[in-house]
């Protein structure tokens, strides 16, 4: 095994990740704003989700042929979920009166989402997105049934020449990587609410 | 289509059939075992601080690992499978079961004592119907998991829906991805549904009005 395919893997689940906040961010934003949507989107990203994975790949694959493209559309709509639902979530669970509080000072529908409710809401969505990475870490082992290669490639060929020392060699990598990234976001996490408590506890004193 | 299931359907349904019994049978052992554990660690909550984080490491595991290594050891027979599904169905369950059990407020558990239930009386009275809701969110994410995992059954060649997609895949034959692909999708949606149909079923008749 070499460091190649431990970048390769980092670099799939990366790629993917940006997309998946590209898209799921606005999705998660409309699910707020537009209740007659809501239903449809949050529902749709939670079937992605129950989808095997090796199932949506799959059939990502018959579409797009084998290959890393596809890998990276699989990844993506399997993270949605978290990152859509805490968008909604986080949105939604903003203290009423500041939001009262923004549309009395005359601020516009889109001026007040931008400078007062996604700011507020951003702690909860960083949580998604971390599930999110979490997640696509492990299941982007399955690139490698569908021609994307990454760690999966390394444990796969482990099993198939029953060599335990590679699995266990690409297993470790694979833990490896996702704890390092959990606990990293974890703590840039826990300084996000940590800023936004201290906020309040300002603002109840004042 | 009707010449895939003269040639195919078959075999479709026996893989179906694999695929549920390698789920079912391996979800209710991993629920059983998560029960257990997931009480004996609510009532040490000093030990369970050092187990949970451990717990959350080794789900970071993907199951192709356990099957690959149980594979090494154990040979080509279902009770890999089963075994390597069934650890990885532990771990949810697990989780929320303790999660669960310790979000059960205190006032409730005081009551229960001042009614002079014996603890074991709490534990199945009180405090399992409380945290059954959230164990049920355990067991529908562990049975989804188990769903998507179980596919890699074929990969050491002991069936199941993978075998369509497996063989699909490999010798880039769409129609074969899709008849293993769309089964496998179903019934995860579906046991999903049928899961959490149970999970509102079985919100404590008192707390149901809360909770809506």
């Amino acid at each position: 095994m070499n460091a190649n395919v431990v970048f390769e893997h980092l670099y799939i689940v990366l790629i993917s990740m940006a997309a998946t906040i590209i898209i799921g961010l606005p999705l998660g934003i409309l699910a707020y704003t537009n209740k007659r949507v809501r239903k449809v989107i949050l529902w749709t990203v939670d079937l992605l989700q129950t989808i095997p994975a090796l199932a949506l790949l799959g059939i990502i694959m018959v579409l797009f042929g084998a290959g890393k493209l596809t890998v990276i559309i699989g990844l993506l709509l399997y993270s949605l979920l978290p990152v859509v639902q805490n968008t909604f979530l986080g949105l939604d669970n903003v203290d009423p009166a500041i939001k009262e509080a923004a549309r009395g000072m005359g601020m516009s529908k889109v001026y007040r989402l931008i400078h007062v409710e996604l700011p507020l809401a951003f702690p909860l969505i960083f949580t998604g997105i971390r599930i999110a990475t979490v997640t696509a870490i492990g299941v982007a082992v399955f690139a490698t049934f569908v021609g994307g290669g990454g760690l999966g490639s390394v444990i796969y060929r482990g099993i198939h020449i029953q060599n335990m020392q590679l699995i266990l060699s690409g297993t470790l990598s694979l833990m490896g990587m996702a704890v390092l990234f959990d606990s990293i976001m974890a703590m840039i996490e826990k300084k996000l609410y940590c800023r936004e408590n201290s906020v309040k506890i300002t603002n109840s004193k004042s | 289509m009707m010449d895939f299931f003269m040639k195919y359907g078959n075999k479709l349904i026996t893989a179906i059939i694999t695929h549920l019994v390698y789920v079912l049978v391996s979800v209710s052992i991993g629920f059983l075992i998560a029960l257990i554990l997931g009480i004996l660690l609510s009532r040490m909550p000093k030990l369970s601080k050092l187990i949970l984080p451990l717990i959350s490491v080794f789900q970071t595991i993907p199951g192709i690992v356990f099957i690959g290594i149980l594979f090494l050891y154990l040979g080509m027979i279902p009770t890999t499978v089963v075994i390597a599904l069934t650890i990885y169905a532990v771990f949810p369950i697990l989780k929320n079961t303790y999660t669960g059990l310790l979000e059960v407020s205190e006032e409730y558990r005081d009551a229960a004592k001042g009614c002079g239930m014996s603890p074991i009386q709490i534990l199945f009275r009180v405090e399992l119907p409380l945290a059954l809701p959230t164990i049920i969110g355990g067991l529908r994410m562990s049975t989804i998991y188990i769903v998507s995992w179980a596919v890699l059954a074929s990969m050491i060649g002991l069936g199941g829906l993978g075998d369509f997609i497996y063989i699909g895949v490999s010798t880039n034959n769409n129609t074969l991805i899709i008849a293993g692909a769309i089964p496998s999708a179903l019934i995860a949606v579906s046991l999903g549904l049928l899961i959490d149909v149970l999970r509102k079923r079985v919100i404590p008749k008192g707390l149901r009005r809360d909770m809506l």
